[in-house]
């Protein structure tokens, strides 16, 4: 077999491992959602299908495959088809740049699908285009309210993109490269990135819940306003497809939050005096990582309420912007003049930062939302001369 | 501090996840029901004499917003009675799945004949056993059509879903007992 030729199929191999696992990891991470949501909410959760519920995402799964796949009769079929499709292809793709291992420790492979130089340049820029599933699925709809869902989640991705991305150039700035490998060498020579970087990861971190549509950024399928927003003329397995979109969103966020600012696939130096080369096992510690976003973003939704559109619009640009390019601010004039100032400085002043934030949170919020008490002077009239 | 106020509702949920769920198992666990639940109506009899307590009036059909009820009176054989009335319902239908479980035919009632009971677990196939006649809902029969017919079919008495608080129906149930 030519060399090409192996290295192509052995890529191929991976990136169906990927994606296996990354919807096996859809399929229970709905089941652990219902469950975890369930306990908080003092009830079992879904217990009937196998033992414990175990067989629950493959009931769910038979179910959606062989319900009725409705097309609208104003849809426009081709698109109203791709758009789904868009969705979780975007979604997946982006997952196989993340390394889960040092080269070559998975059976003499490399534990990635893809490596490039631009890493999370090309992750960032292959989310964005999942707005393009969401947006033309609300558009080939051909009904209301899947359009208005649509265009709500299109404004509000794009709007937290910015947050996300200004977020992460502080952290660019100072280990110099866009590869997800030049970040975790970085991180495990100077220690994991938050330290440094905690305004970022914070910023970061809120961002994500905007732009994988969780609580309390679900805006795009508020029910009370837009019935299920663009997913409301979707059925069956495209539904399912979508849903699996948002869920392989989650994860990618969760996986790229590790590796940009908890060390990626490494795992803390200091087990290593336990046993030696724990630190360098592959797929480990980032699916630990991984694992407990997870549970944040659960735990989040079951806590948090939804904000309201206008609030969730305001809170982006006027607070997760301006913050975000602030950080970036600092952190370009501390490289700059730092001379031989150690960059534990830099951690410090980043994490006052996030303390100001804290503590300014009462003070900040009338930001985003404005007491709506008018003057009594101020009533306008209707029908008035 | 408003973040705090967040993390502070983070900590309540965190806690709720060590909780023990407040719910029950339905069909394994039995649910506990307040005595004054309104589920299937029961037919009463007066405890001494055991005559049914309906003369076939008809004011609960009247009464019912749902036109749930079907009555049809006949006489009473005065060497045989059925109820110590004139008359009395010979034939005497509610159909389960119209009613809405209001109660006003229990309030109409003027000798307390019709109470509304406990049960609830009526869920079945076809429509028609909807339509529980006298001798489904006479005081002494446990079970709804769909249970009694389970429970011929397995030869076990019938099983009920629930259980009262405080283990006793309200007094205007005269007679009935739930296992
Ligand atoms: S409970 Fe209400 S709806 Fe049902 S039969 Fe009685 S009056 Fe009719
Ligand atoms: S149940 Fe009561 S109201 Fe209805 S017919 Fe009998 S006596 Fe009259």
């Amino acid at each position: 077999m030519p060399d090409w030729l192996a290295t192509l199929l052995i890529s191929l191999l991976k990136a169906v491992l990927v994606v296996l696992g990354l919807l096996t990891t859809f399929a229970y991470m709905t089941l652990i959602e219902r469950r975890l949501l369930g306990r908080m909410q003092l009830r079992p959760g879904p217990n009937r299908v196998g033992p414990m519920g175990l067989l629950q995402p493959a009931a769910d799964a038979i179910k959606s495959i062989f319900k009725e796949d409705l097309t609208v009769t104003l849809a426009d079929k081709l698109v109203y088809t791709l758009a789904p499709i868009v969705a979780i292809g975007m979604a997946l793709t982006a997952f196989g740049g993340l390394p889960a291992g040092p080269a070559g420790s998975l059976f003499g492979e490399n534990p990635w699908v893809y490596n490039l130089d631009t890493g999370i340049l090309a992750l960032l820029a292959l989310t964005s285009m999942g707005v393009y599933g969401i947006f033309l699925g609300g558009w080939a709809s051909g009904s209301k309210y899947p359009i208005l869902g649509g265009l709500r989640s299109s404004a509000q991705m794009i709007s937290y993109e910015l947050g996300m991305g200004l977020s992460l150039l502080g952290l660019l700035m100072i280990v110099g490269t866009t590869s997800f490998h030049g970040i975790v060498g970085w991180q495990a020579q100077n220690g994991p990135m938050i330290l440094f970087q905690s305004l970022g990861f914070v910023l970061f971190l809120i961002s994500s819940f905007a732009e994988t549509n969780r609580t309390p950024f679900d805006l795009p399928e508020a029910e009370q306003e837009i019935v299920a927003g663009y997913l409301t003329e979707y059925s069956a397995i495209k539904w399912a497809l979508f849903q699996m979109a948002e869920y392989v969103n989650m994860i990618t966020a969760s996986a790229v939050m590790s590796t940009l600012f908890f060390g990626g696939w490494k795992g803390p130096q200091f087990l290593n005096a336990l046993i030696p080369g724990i630190s360098d096992w592959p797929l480990i510690w980032l699916i630990v990582k991984i694992a407990f976003f997870l549970f944040l973003f659960i735990w989040v939704r079951a806590t948090l309420p939804r904000l309201r559109y206008d609030q969730l619009m305001r809170f982006g640009w006027k607070l997760v912007l301006p913050l975000a390019l602030a950080n970036t601010m600092l952190t370009a004039a501390f490289l700059a003049f730092r001379g031989s100032g150690g960059l534990w400085f830099l951690g410090v002043l980043s994490l006052a930062g996030v303390l100001a934030l804290l503590v300014l949170s009462d003070r900040v919020r009338t930001l985003w939302n404005q007491p709506s008490i008018r003057p009594e002077g101020d009533i306008v009239r209707a029908g008035g001369d | 501090m408003g973040v705090l106020e967040i993390a502070k509702g983070m900590g309540v949920t965190l806690g709720k996840l060590f909780q023990k769920p407040v719910t029950v198992s339905y069909p394994e666990q039995r649910a506990t029901l307040q005595p004054r639940f309104r589920g299937r109506h029961i037919l009463t009899r007066h405890p001494g004499t055991n005559l049914e307590k309906c003369i076939g009036c008809s004011l609960c059909a009247a009464a019912c917003p749902a036109y749930a009820i079907y009555v049809e009176a006949a006489e009473n054989d005065p060497a045989a009675p059925v109820s110590p009335g004139e008359r009395y319902a010979k034939v005497y239908e509610i159909n389960m799945l119209r009613c809405i479980f209001c109660g006003m035919c229990e309030e109409a009632c003027p000798t307390g004949a019709v109470v509304l009971g406990n049960e609830f677990e009526m869920a079945d196939y076809r429509s028609r056993d909807f339509v529980y006649a006298k001798e489904d809902m006479l005081v002494g029969v446990t079970g709804s059509i769909p249970q009694r017919r389970e429970a011929t079919r397995l030869g076990k008495p019938v099983r009920l879903g629930f259980q009262l608080d405080g283990g006793q129906p309200r007094a205007e149930l005269e007679g009935v007992k739930y296992p």
